[in-house]
């Protein structure tokens, strides 16, 4: 099946998501769409899987134009979207999530489990997808409920694959196996679209790629044209360098140190068990691992979010294992929390109020018990400019910034102070290349200024970018660590690393 | 990015400018509340030609609410006198539901605080009003304060939910209230009904118009009520408590990540809550009633949900929804003398209003020319927060 937009465009008010987007999608090739996040990229998506109208142009389905009147519409034609973030029941299994909402009967209205094992059955061992077709879907990793995602479009017998950022959750290894699965889905004759902003995947996987940028198509050919640098230009409209430069920084004494620290969660579940590790002041360390083997908990202890259950958290030489939130923050803890949008930030609040979320309570904000906000706006206002973060002004809605603004505005708020430690959890999720750039140039400054930086990252390239050294988080322990002072960590290993394999601690 | 001075002084003012769009909808928060007036009239008018009210008495009974709402000095008073306490307890409830708690128990905490105003009012004696008044309010906003304070210790030390707990206190108020007057401490001497005895004249909240008309009610209270409003208003958007309720009620994610202790912040909102409440109970014992009885409260509490919600949580949204209440209190009573008809329909058009406020998308859809957008249009005027 092939499909064409032409001339596609669509308004939210004042804003052009997309413009005059013209785009093939063709059966049996991998089509790479790169762009940065507000590029327009999920609004092309919404108007192909039904969800969004567009004002003006058509869609094509093999030359006949096509009108959608919603997601029904577009999966009966043959389209079929798996999303970022999977929608899945986790006490069914694989089949039930599968045929959940196209179950087929026979009879009156029974449910026909057995043909429907059948059927997803043969689908999963057409492709090679190796599910396990009867387990529940939360006794499986990620990597493996994604391809459940798939197999739910292939069941709805989806010719056109949408994959909306698939690789984000998944580990080096898995991101070769699954791109097995994509070449094998795409021999078989399917069409998919590769959503994007990871630059070296779309030269492995891509037959073609268009790049978007403000709503606009800036680029279409062959990746073997392009370099990493060619399509990143593409994509944020100006030359961008990839290894942030700094010099050589000598690293002093130890910022933060832990040891042996254990942490259970609230179902006596152990989440952190033994990590021991250290910061020096000048470096940049790296905590690499597939989300949800003990980051998040990590981040907390060392915040003070979560109590600890045995070890101890030193903070330049002293015991804070007792000490509040508040307490690590006056003591120049600085937290990039890992989801801003969770708990860093207060979306109804305004720039200002977000400024000083955390320090409102600070001398040079607070007069007694009032807060003097005109003070705390012309802070904001400052901050604003010094971490380029782009609002009208800061009286504005956070919520209304875009991602990468709302992200510099917490960065700002973190290191617009004395520190002596930034914890930057995810410290670019969910955030345009231009964005990435800036904030990643602003932690090494702060290292550079003899601070030290932990990093904790799913996105294995910011680490290997950054980090001086480089611990892997697996299970809750640190299974591994390397030195990547001269930047030359081998990236297989740490790949094997985080996925539990081998446990080499080296120094 | 900027460099260069003179640009960079612009871009900082640029920033610290305040434009249109960024004052919040305006038109919405006023819009929608006086939309959903418009359509609870229009829907009680319906009601009661459903109910074969000939229309020349619903419009009777319009005029007549108008008039015993606004239509003379002492309609006023009366309509300022019901929105007293409504005003009071909206506004702990207002911000409560600010700082993230659903606090239903206003109408307990009232009858806490009536009780231990009425009993300080006449068991301490021999003080000047300058002393006694303030005390036995002072003393009602405690009880009041203490009493929501259980629900915020349970909420903040087991987890339990203020809706679930403050229902049940409101529940054990009312049957305190009654074990206490039959106290001979407190009940009335040669009486066997359940009733307090008597305000002393030295804890009575003076009354504004009696040089007017002694019988006009409106008292002191309407002073305390706005010094209220502008006390709240200061706390939740000027003062560092208030900012953290307001941060903790947003986004308690976000409140724990800034350090801020999520069990202290519920007892204190509660607290204040509490204490406002009392307050409107203490007021009611002392401007109004001047004893306790049971009941006395009359559901005070309740309506002060409604005017919370109406007014938005903003103080000055309270203050304005408490005196329609209150407007509407005394109309309807007019309306119940000069039309005849039922002062149930009152409570029928509160509820509708409240119905349409929690559905502004119904409020737009009916009057979609009040939600224009007009973006070439002048700033609107007022709102400095919220």
């Amino acid at each position: 099946m092939n499909i064409e937009l032409r001339g596609i465009s669509k308004r939210f008010g004042p804003v052009k998501a997309n413009q005059d987007i013209n785009l093939q999608i063709r059966a049996g090739e991998v089509l790479g769409l790169l762009g940065e996040n507000g590029a327009g990229k999920s609004t092309l998506m919404n108007i192909l899987s039904g969800l969004y109208r567009q004002d003006a142009g058509e869609i094509l389905i093999d030359g006949t134009p096509a009108a959608f009147d919603g997601p029904g519409d577009s999966i009966e034609a043959g389209i079929g979207m798996v999303h970022q973030h999977f929608m899945l029941v986790p006490v069914f299994s694989v089949v039930e999530n599968v045929i959940l909402g196209v179950e087929p009967t026979r009879g009156a209205d029974y449910l026909d489990l057995d043909a429907a094992r059948a059927q997803v059955q043969n689908i999963n061992s057409r492709y090679g997808m190796d599910v396990p077709t009867e387990s529940l879907i939360k006794d499986l990793p990620v990597g493996i409920q994604q391809r459940v995602e798939i197999l739910k479009v292939l069941f709805r017998s989806a010719d056109v694959l949408i994959l909306d950022e698939p690789t984000a959750v998944l580990t080096p290894q898995e991101v070769e196996e699954f791109f097995g699965i994509v070449r094998a889905l795409r021999d078989a004759g399917k069409a998919i679209v590769f959503i994007t902003h990871k630059l070296h995947e779309i030269l492995e996987i891509a037959d073609r790629v268009s790049v978007l940028r403000q709503g606009e198509i800036v680029g279409n050919g062959d990746p073997s044209q392009f370099s990493e640098a060619d399509l990143a230009e593409m994509m944020v409209g100006r030359p961008v360098s990839f290894s942030v430069g700094r010099g050589g920084a000598e690293t002093g004494a130890p910022v933060l140190e832990l040891t042996g620290v254990s942490l259970f969660d609230d179902k006596q579940d152990s989440r952190l068990s033994e990590v021991s590790m250290m910061v020096h002041e000048g470096e940049i360390v790296g905590v690499a691992g597939v989300q949800g083997n003990g980051q998040t908990e990590l981040v907390d202890a060392i915040a003070g979010l979560s109590s600890i259950a045995g070890g101890g958290i030193a903070f330049c030489g002293a015991d804070i294992t007792g000490q509040s939130v508040r307490q690590r923050h006056q003591m120049g803890i600085a937290h990039i929390p890992e989801d801003r949008q969770k708990s860093g930030m207060v979306a109804g609040f305004s720039v200002a109020e977000n400024m000083v979320l955390n320090r409102y309570y600070d001398e040079t904000i607070a007069r007694g018990v009032q807060i003097d906000w005109q003070q705390a706006q012309q802070q904001a206002a400052e901050a604003c400019m010094k971490f380029d973060v782009r609002t009208p002004n800061v009286f504005l809605g956070a919520g209304s910034l875009s991602g990468g603004n709302q992200q510099k505005m917490v960065v700002a708020r973190e290191l617009e102070r004395p520190v002596k430690l930034v914890v930057a959890s995810q410290p670019t999720r969910g955030v345009d290349v231009g964005s990435i750039e800036f904030i990643h140039k602003q932690l090494v400054s702060c290292c550079e200024q003899g601070n030290g930086v932990l990093i904790i990252s799913s996105e294995l390239d910011e680490i290997l970018d950054l980090s001086d050294r480089i611990y892997v988080m697996f299970e809750g322990r640190i299974t591994a660590e390397f030195d990547n002072r001269r930047r030359d960590a081998d990236r297989n290993a740490i790949g094997l690393a985080m996925a539990g394999a081998g446990g080499t601690r080296a120094a | 990015m900027t460099t260069g001075t003179p640009s960079t002084d612009r871009r900082l003012r640029e920033l610290l400018a305040p434009s249109i769009e960024t004052r919040g909808d305006m038109r919405e928060l006023v819009m929608v509340p006086l939309g959903a007036v418009v359509l609870a009239l229009v829907i009680g008018a319906l009601i009661m030609m459903a109910t074969s009210v000939p229309p020349a008495t619903i419009l009777q009974s319009f005029v007549a609410m108008a008039d015993g709402a606004l239509g003379s000095v002492n309609a006023v008073s009366e309509t300022l006198t019901a929105a007293i306490p409504l005003v009071l307890a909206g506004l702990g409830i207002g911000l409560a539901f600010r700082a993230g708690l659903f606090n239903i128990g206003a109408e307990g905490q009232m009858v806490v605080g009536g009780l231990a105003t009425a009993v300080a009012s006449f068991s301490i004696t021999g003080l000047p009003t300058i002393i006694h008044l303030p005390l036995a309010l002072l003393i009602g906003l405690s009880a009041g304060a203490l009493y929501a304070g259980i629900a915020g210790a349970l909420r903040a030390v087991t987890g339990a939910h203020e809706v679930i707990s403050t229902i049940m206190l409101n529940l054990i108020s009312f049957r305190l209230l009654d074990y206490f007057l039959r106290q001979p401490y407190i009940q009335k001497e040669g009486r066997s009904d359940p009733i307090s005895r008597a305000v002393l004249e030295s804890a009575e909240l003076p009354r504004l118009l009696s040089f007017i008309d002694p019988n006009m009610r409106l008292h002191f209270g309407l002073f305390i009520m706005l010094a209220a409003v502008v006390l709240v208003w200061w706390l939740l958007f000027r003062s560092k408590l208030g900012f953290a309720f307001r941060i903790s009620g947003e986004n308690p994610d976000a409140a724990r990540y800034a350090g801020i202790r999520a069990g202290l912040t519920i007892v204190l909102a509660m607290m204040i809550a509490g204490a406002l409440a009392g307050l409107a109970g203490a007021t009611q014992v002392s401007g109004v009633l001047g004893r306790a009885t049971p009941g006395f409260t009359a559901g005070i509490g309740f309506d002060a949900i409604a005017v919370a919600l109406l007014g938005r949580s903003h103080p000055v949204g309270i203050l304005l929804a408490g005196l329609l209440f209150g407007g509407l209190e005394a109309g309807g009573r007019q309306m119940q003398v000069d039309a005849g008809v039922s002062i149930d329909m009152i409570s029928i058009m509160q509820a509708l209003i409240i119905i349409f406020v929690a559905a502004p998308l119904l409020v737009k859809q009916v009057f979609p020319v009040l939600f224009r957008k007009r973006p070439d249009r002048d700033r609107p005027k007022g709102g400095a927060n919220g």
